[in-house]
Formats: structure tokens, C-alpha cells, sequence
């Protein structure tokens, strides 16, 4: 099976530092994978230059095998759905307007939007009551659900999450992590989540890539990293995580 | 009544707009003096056959008056006449003169010395004559009068002190002096005066021009300085001290007017010359504050004639009230859809900062700089805009473009990072990015710059009585010219008004044009 994005000597830097140094990685289809590591160690560089707000320093990235290019970089980010943080939803638009907006913008048929938005709805249970509503008048769990709903609305081959659940609280948390792994599954979504939460990680992930200073240092699942750290950074990442669950 | 005549002799401090310093108009008029040949080339292929002529005149009485009798005597003559009244200064008469926009206008022999020609003040009559030959204007003779600064006192208090020349107050060192802040500082004002003539400087005290009259009358001050046609001499009957040293400047009135004029009219201006004395003058100026109507102190100086005129059939408030107001939104709008238009576009550039972004924030903060007049006096000598609408048009655009600019660019800027990168990362193309996301998110702040662009321009819009383009500046402008405050009230509270409503209405407006989302 091919991957779908492979990166190959993709480095970055910002000014004198490197966010990213080479990097060579490929996602595979229908998986979850998740990036983790310290803050700063360049997971969100990692997923900007995927969808083409960064442009690499050096080396190429390949989506189906073929480069991506200042030429197809806007068709490919129509085929590729983005949630961050805090959801970037537009506030000047209703639920209803951020999901449908691309598809609006494309003229999509009206009927295929509607039936296409109840399903999203379904998918991600966001009342359908509540689709009339500013940004503001969400909560911080439904923003998301949102946010979710506009990156799927045109059925991306390739989703990328940077820390969707980061700003949420215990139980919405859960929640959603519960609704993400369903979605995922049921979608048979290719997906690259972003997260700080070693336990999050191991829920959602199917392959787990644990970064720092901007370096890959080890893919593998949970297990691998526990059993077979290739670093001494791994043992000390994964103790460090496990003694703040302690507390 | 403080008067534009001379260099530096400030227009009044009550003036609509921002009152142009000494070196600014200084540097006009060496801007002027070299300006492009092409500007020269234009111009006087510009305005070429007038059908009628169009008479200047300076935002103060006198000015007013004498414009008013030389069209009154142009009419006379069989030549239909128009008078632009109370244009800017010296400047934009200057201009609009020698870029055959007016045909003539009264002015001064001090000022066309010291102003105009920059001529030192030993220059001859003839002297002058050739060199505004040059610029294709011609000079009357004097009219007479002689409008310069004086030292006033009351007849009962100068005749019992038997005090008749400025050198008499040399033995009175008990009077009181009341002068004006502007005279105590002038270089040729009192400092020199009091050299000159020797005379006590303990009893001095700085006062309101306006307020001195009362002072005089009421015995707190015994000496005060004025200008010596002022009206208020003959109202208050005051005895002008005669200047027998000879320190003052002469500032005798005369036309200047194009050397191209039909010969009967100047015939006409000639016949004028010699026939206005201080006197006169002092009794036309007080007719017109009296009446505060011009054409009546103009119809006063022909009574002598014994032609008198039947009255005009005035125009009535109401219908003079829909013309001020009509033109001033016209001027306005026109002025704001044009900042607009124009703003929006440079904002959004300004957004991405960079070189260029930095460049169109400094000059349209720079524009707004520039006094009005200044401003007024630049454009006036363009060809397509000269004494007209358009200029003031385009220094309402040009001042009005800041804050929609500003605003425009602030409020790109003001877009939160992770909406901005949603925008993009959705897929769409720069143009629907701005469209559908960007300016409807800081739609708020553009507005909000709009908004305070038509606030300012319905106030700055009176700054269009300066060129003689209308509006409600033109009540307010003869109404400050009279000291008439129900004239002024005539202007200024529908402009009040009409700022009021205009700002009501963007409220309105922001309801429709600020989507709901940002309004929660
Ligand atoms: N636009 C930028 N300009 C300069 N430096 C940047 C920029 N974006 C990221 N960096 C730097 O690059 C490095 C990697 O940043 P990145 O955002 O990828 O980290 P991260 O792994 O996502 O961290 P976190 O978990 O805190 O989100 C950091 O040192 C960061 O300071
Ligand atoms: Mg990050």
C-alpha cells in the first residue's frame, strides 16, 4: 500500500532556528497517525507545510506520489480538511455558513448540501437546532464539532488535526475523543492528529510519531515506544507523561 | 474686524479651518513662482473666454464691499458680472487671478509688495506695475483709503489731552494702552512703534480686538490699535491718531485685474480710483456690518451718483438654507464616495505592510496635515480644478481618505491568525478570501473609518466658502466676516444637524452592512 502524503527531506527554519530539520516520513491511508512531542519540537510546522501554509526550506512533499506546488497547492487543500485549536471559525458566518462555505463557493447543488450537512451533523452529533448560530453562541465543545464538520464537508482524503481537543474541558474531551475515534473509523479517514496527551495518542492513534527539537525519533504504537525506545528521550518522554497523570 | 491684507498680518483666528502660518504661505508662493512650465501652458489655455466676469474678493467686509461696488459698476456698464465672495487669501485670489480663473479683485499695495511680489518696501508704483505685468495682471490707481494699522482713542478723551499724532502720547505716560496680542508681537508692531516714537511702555496690557472697543469706551484702557477703515472707528466715533512719523505701511486699496479684461471694464475699475477716502470706507464698512448685506454698502457708495437702486428681491432663508445644505451634502458625499472608493483599496494595500504599506499610511497622514488652505491654495492653480466645486472635492477627498485607509488596514490586521489560516488552508483563492472573509470581519472598523471620515467632511465642507464653492461654510464665513451670530447659527447648526444625522444614519447602516455574527 502506498502512503498517501510522503515527506522526503522536508526541512524548515525559521530565521537561525530549525523548526524542522530533514525529515523523511509517509502517512499511510485509512490510519490515524499522531504526532507528539514537547511543545516547540515542530509537530504544527509539520502539518502547516502539509497543507501549504509553510513552504519547505528544502525537500519535496508528495500527496498520491506526486509533488505539491505553489500550481496544485489550492486544488490539493480543497482535498485536504484542517481543524486546529481554538476551531479558526469564521465569525462573520453561522455554523450552517462555516461548513457549507467551500461547498457554497463550488456551487455545489442545494440538495446535496443539505443532505451532505445532516449527515455531518449525525456523524458528529452537533444538534441541527443549533446550525443558525454565530460562532460566539457555542460552546467551546460544539466549536469544535464545527470546525470538524467544515474540514469534512467536502470529504478530504487527508484531515489534519492540530490539537483539536487542546482547549476543552475534562468531559467534552472525552467525549469527542470518543466521537473521533468512531468518525475516523467509520470514514476510514486518513488522519494526522497533533496532541500533547501520550494517553490521547495511544486512544486515536493507530501509528504514533514522537518528535522533539525537530526530529522524528521514533514511530511505532504505544507499546513500541514503551518496549523498544529508540532514544533515551523516548523512556524520559513517556515517564515524564505518566508521572504528570499521577498527579 | 481683523483683516487678510497683510504678509503675516493673520487672518482671523476665528477662521473656519486651520489658518495658514507666514511661512507657509511663504513657501507657496516660491512653490508658485517656479511652479512647472506645463502648469503655465495649461492655464492660460484653461479659462479663456469667460462669458462673464467672475470678481474675487478676501474673506473680510471691506473686501466684500468693494467687490461688490466694482460689480455693481461693471453691471452698470452692460457687463454681466459675477462675484465669487470671500475667497481664501491672498494666495488663492493671487492664483486664481493669475490663472485668468477671476477677472479682478480688490487688494492691497502693502500686500501686493510684500506678498505677491516680494519687493522691498522702497519699491516704486511702476516698479510694481512691470513686474505684475509679467504675470498678465494690471493695477488701478489708489482708490483712495488707506487701510493700515492706527492707534484709536476716544474723540472726548483726545481732545481734552489735545493729543492728535501718535508723537503726542510721548508726554501722556498715564494712558493706558490696550493692544491687541497679535500687535504687541508683530515685528512691525508695537516694539518698533514705541521705538520709533519714544514712547512710555509701562501701562501695556493685551486685549481682544472685539473686546478693546468696549475698553475704550468704558475708560479701561485709553489707547488701542486698529485697523484704520475699521467700522467700528466711526461707530464708537473714535479719533485715529495720526501717524506722523510715517511708521506704518501703506496699504492703499487698488484692483488688480487681467491685463485681457474688455477695455470698458477697465474703464470701469479706473473710474473707481480716487473716490473712497478713509471716511467713506469707515461708513461703507459699518453700513455693510450694520445691514449685513454687502450690496447695500455697495448700493450707498452710488447713492452719491443719485442712481439708487430699487432693492433685489431677496432670496428667502428657507429656499437659501436647501441651497447651502444641497451643495454641502453634494460636496460631501461626492468627496466621502470618493474616499471610499479610492481608501478601501489603499487600506487593504497598507494591510500587508512592507514598504509600500508604510509609504500609504505616511503620505495620507501627511495630507492631513496640510491646513485646509494650503491645500486650497495648491489646487486652485491645477487647470481642471481652479475656483470650483471640484476643488474643494478633492481636499474633502484628500482628508477624508485617513481614516478609511487607516481603518482599512487596522482592520485586516486586526484578523486573528488561526481565522486567517482557515481561509486559506479551506482552499480559497486569494480574491474570495477577501471577499467573503476578510472584509466582512473588519467590515466594523472599516465602517467605523467612514464614519468618522463623513463626521469630518460635513465639517470640513465649509472650508468650500473659501474658493467660493457654496455650502453651509458660506453663512458661517460672512457671518464671522459680520460678527453677525444669527449668519453664523444660519450655517452652523444645520451643520451640526447634518452631522448628527449622518452619523445616525451609519449607525443605521452598520445594521445592515455588519454581519450579525460580529454584532452578538
Ligand atoms: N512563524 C514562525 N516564526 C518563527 N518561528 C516559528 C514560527 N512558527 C513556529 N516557529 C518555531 O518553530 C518551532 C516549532 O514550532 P511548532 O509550532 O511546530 O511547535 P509545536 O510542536 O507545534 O509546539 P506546540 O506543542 O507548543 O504547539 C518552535 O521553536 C517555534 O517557536
Ligand atoms: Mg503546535
Amino acid at each position: 500500500m502506498t502512503a498517501l502524503v510522503q515527506l522526503r527531506g522536508v526541512s524548515k527554519t525559521f530565521g537561525a532556528a530549525a523548526a524542522l530539520h530533514s525529515t523523511d516520513i509517509a502517512f499511510e491511508r485509512a490510519k490515524t497517525t499522531v504526532l507528539i512531542g514537547p511543545s516547540g519540537c515542530g509537530k504544527s510546522t509539520l502539518l502547516r507545510l502539509i497543507i501549504g501554509l509553510l513552504e519547505p526550506d528544502d525537500g519535496i512533499i508528495q500527496f498520491e506520489g506526486a509533488p505539491t506546488t505553489f500550481a496544485n497547492i489550492a486544488d490539493l487543500r480543497r482535498r485536504i480538511g484542517y481543524v486546529i485549536q481554538d476551531g479558526g471559525l469564521f465569525p462573520h458566518l453561522t455554523a450552517r455558513q462555516n461548513v457549507l462555505l467551500m461547498s457554497m463557493h463550488l456551487k455545489r447543488p442545494a440538495a446535496e448540501m443539505d443532505q451532505r450537512l445532516t449527515e455531518l451533523c449525525a456523524l458528529t452529533r452537533f444538534p441541527q437546532t443549533a446550525l443558525d448560530r454565530y460562532p460566539i453562541e457555542l460552546s467551546g465543545g460544539q466549536r469544535q464539532r464545527i470546525s470538524l464538520m467544515r474540514a469534512l464537508a467536502l470529504s478530504p482524503e487527508l484531515l489534519l488535526l492540530d490539537e483539536p481537543l487542546g482547549a476543552l474541558d475534562p468531559l467534552v474531551r472525552a467525549a469527542l475523543q470518543k466521537d473521533l475515534k468512531e468518525i475516523f473509523a467509520r470514514l476510514k479517514q486518513t488522519a494526522i492528529l497533533v496532541t500533547h496527551d501520550l494517553a490521547e495518542a495511544a486512544y486515536l492513534g493507530d501509528v504514533i510519531v514522537l518528535m522533539n527539537e525537530g526530529r522524528v525519533v521514533q514511530i511505532g504504537t504505544l507499546e513500541d515506544l514503551r518496549t523498544k525506545p529508540a532514544a533515551k528521550f523516548v523512556t524520559e518522554f513517556i515517564n515524564a507523561q505518566r508521572g504528570l497523570a499521577l498527579v | 474686524m481683523r483683516r487678510i491684507r497683510k504678509a503675516g498680518k493673520q487672518e482671523s483666528r476665528r477662521d473656519l479651518c486651520v489658518p495658514t502660518s507666514r511661512p507657509i504661505h511663504r513657501f507657496l508662493l516660491s512653490f508658485f513662482s517656479c511652479v512647472p512650465a506645463f502648469l503655465i501652458i495649461f492655464s492660460s489655455v484653461s479659462v479663456s473666454a469667460a462669458p462673464i466676469i467672475i470678481i474675487g474678493s478676501k474673506k473680510f467686509t471691506e473686501s466684500y464691499v468693494l467687490a461688490e461696488i466694482a460689480k455693481r459698476a461693471v453691471e452698470d456698464a452692460g457687463v454681466p458680472a459675477e462675484h465669487r465672495q470671500g475667497m481664501g487669501g491672498t494666495i488663492i485670489l493671487w492664483e486664481a487671478l493669475r490663472t485668468n480663473q477671476i477677472a479682478f479683485y480688490p487688494e492691497y499695495t502693502g500686500t501686493i509688495g510684500e506678498e505677491i511680489l516680494k519687493a522691498s518696501p522702497s519699491t516704486s508704483t511702476a516698479d510694481m506695475r512691470a513686474r505684475l505685468e509679467k504675470s498678465g495682471v494690471g493695477m488701478t490707481g489708489e482708490l483712495g483709503f488707506n487701510n493700515t494699522y492706527a492707534l484709536v482713542m476716544q474723540r472726548t478723551t483726545a481732545e481734552r489731552l489735545q493729543i492728535h499724532t501718535i508723537s503726542d502720547l510721548r508726554n501722556h505716560p498715564e494712558l493706558k494702552f490696550g493692544l491687541t496680542h497679535e500687535f504687541i508681537d508683530r515685528r512691525d508692531g508695537w516694539q518698533p512703534l514705541a521705538e520709533r516714537y519714544q514712547l512710555p511702555t509701562q501701562n501695556i496690557s493685551g486685549i481682544d480686538h472685539g473686546l478693546g472697543y468696549g475698553a475704550l469706551r468704558n475708560g479701561s484702557i485709553d489707547v488701542k490699535d486698529a485697523y484704520s477703515t475699521d467700522a467700528k472707528i466711526g461707530e464708537n466715533d473714535l479719533v485715529v491718531l495720526q501717524d506722523d512719523l510715517q511708521f506704518f505701511p501703506q496699504y492703499k486699496a487698488v484692483f488688480l485685474y487681467r491685463l485681457t479684461l474688455p477695455e470698458n471694464v477697465i474703464a470701469v475699475l479706473r473710474k473707481l480710483e480716487g473716490t473712497l477716502d478713509e471716511k467713506r470706507m469707515i461708513q461703507l464698512n459699518a453700513e455693510a456690518e450694520r445691514t449685513k448685506n454687502y450690496t447695500r454698502a455697495a448700493d450707498l457708495y452710488f447713492q452719491n451718483d443719485a442712481s439708487p437702486r430699487q432693492p433685489r428681491s431677496g432670496e428667502s432663508l428657507t429656499h437659501k438654507l436647501i441651497r447651502w445644505t444641497s451643495r454641502h451634502l453634494e460636496l460631501a458625499g461626492i468627496s466621502l464616495l470618493l474616499s471610499i472608493i479610492v481608501g478601501i483599496p489603499l487600506g487593504i494595500a497598507a494591510s500587508r505592510g512592507g514598504a509600500i504599506g508604510q509609504a500609504i499610511l505616511a503620505v495620507t497622514a501627511a495630507v492631513q496635515t496640510i491646513p485646509s488652505l494650503a491645500l486650497l491654495a495648491l489646487l486652485v492653480p491645477v487647470p481642471f480644478f481652479g475656483i470650483s466645486p471640484r476643488t474643494a472635492i478633492a481636499a474633502l477627498f484628500l482628508y477624508g481618505l485617513l481614516p478609511i485607509v487607516r481603518n482599512t488596514a487596522t482592520g485586516l490586521q486586526d484578523i486573528a491568525q488561526p481565522v486567517r489560516e482557515s481561509a486559506i488552508a479551506l482552499g480559497l483563492e486569494p480574491s474570495a478570501r477577501l471577499w467573503k472573509i476578510y472584509l466582512p470581519i473588519a467590515s466594523r472598523t472599516i465602517l467605523g473609518g467612514i464614519k468618522t471620515s463623513a463626521v469630518i467632511n460635513i465639517g470640513t465642507a465649509t472650508l468650500a466658502a473659501l474658493i467660493g464653492a457654496g455650502g453651509l461654510g458660506e453663512p458661517i464665513l460672512s457671518g464671522l466676516n459680520l460678527n453677525d451670530h444669527a449668519t453664523i447659527l444660519q450655517g452652523a447648526i444645520p451643520a451640526a444637524v447634518l452631522a448628527l444625522l449622518v452619523q445616525w444614519s451609519f449607525d443605521l447602516l452598520d445594521r445592515f452592512l455588519i454581519p450579525k455574527g460580529l454584532r452578538l
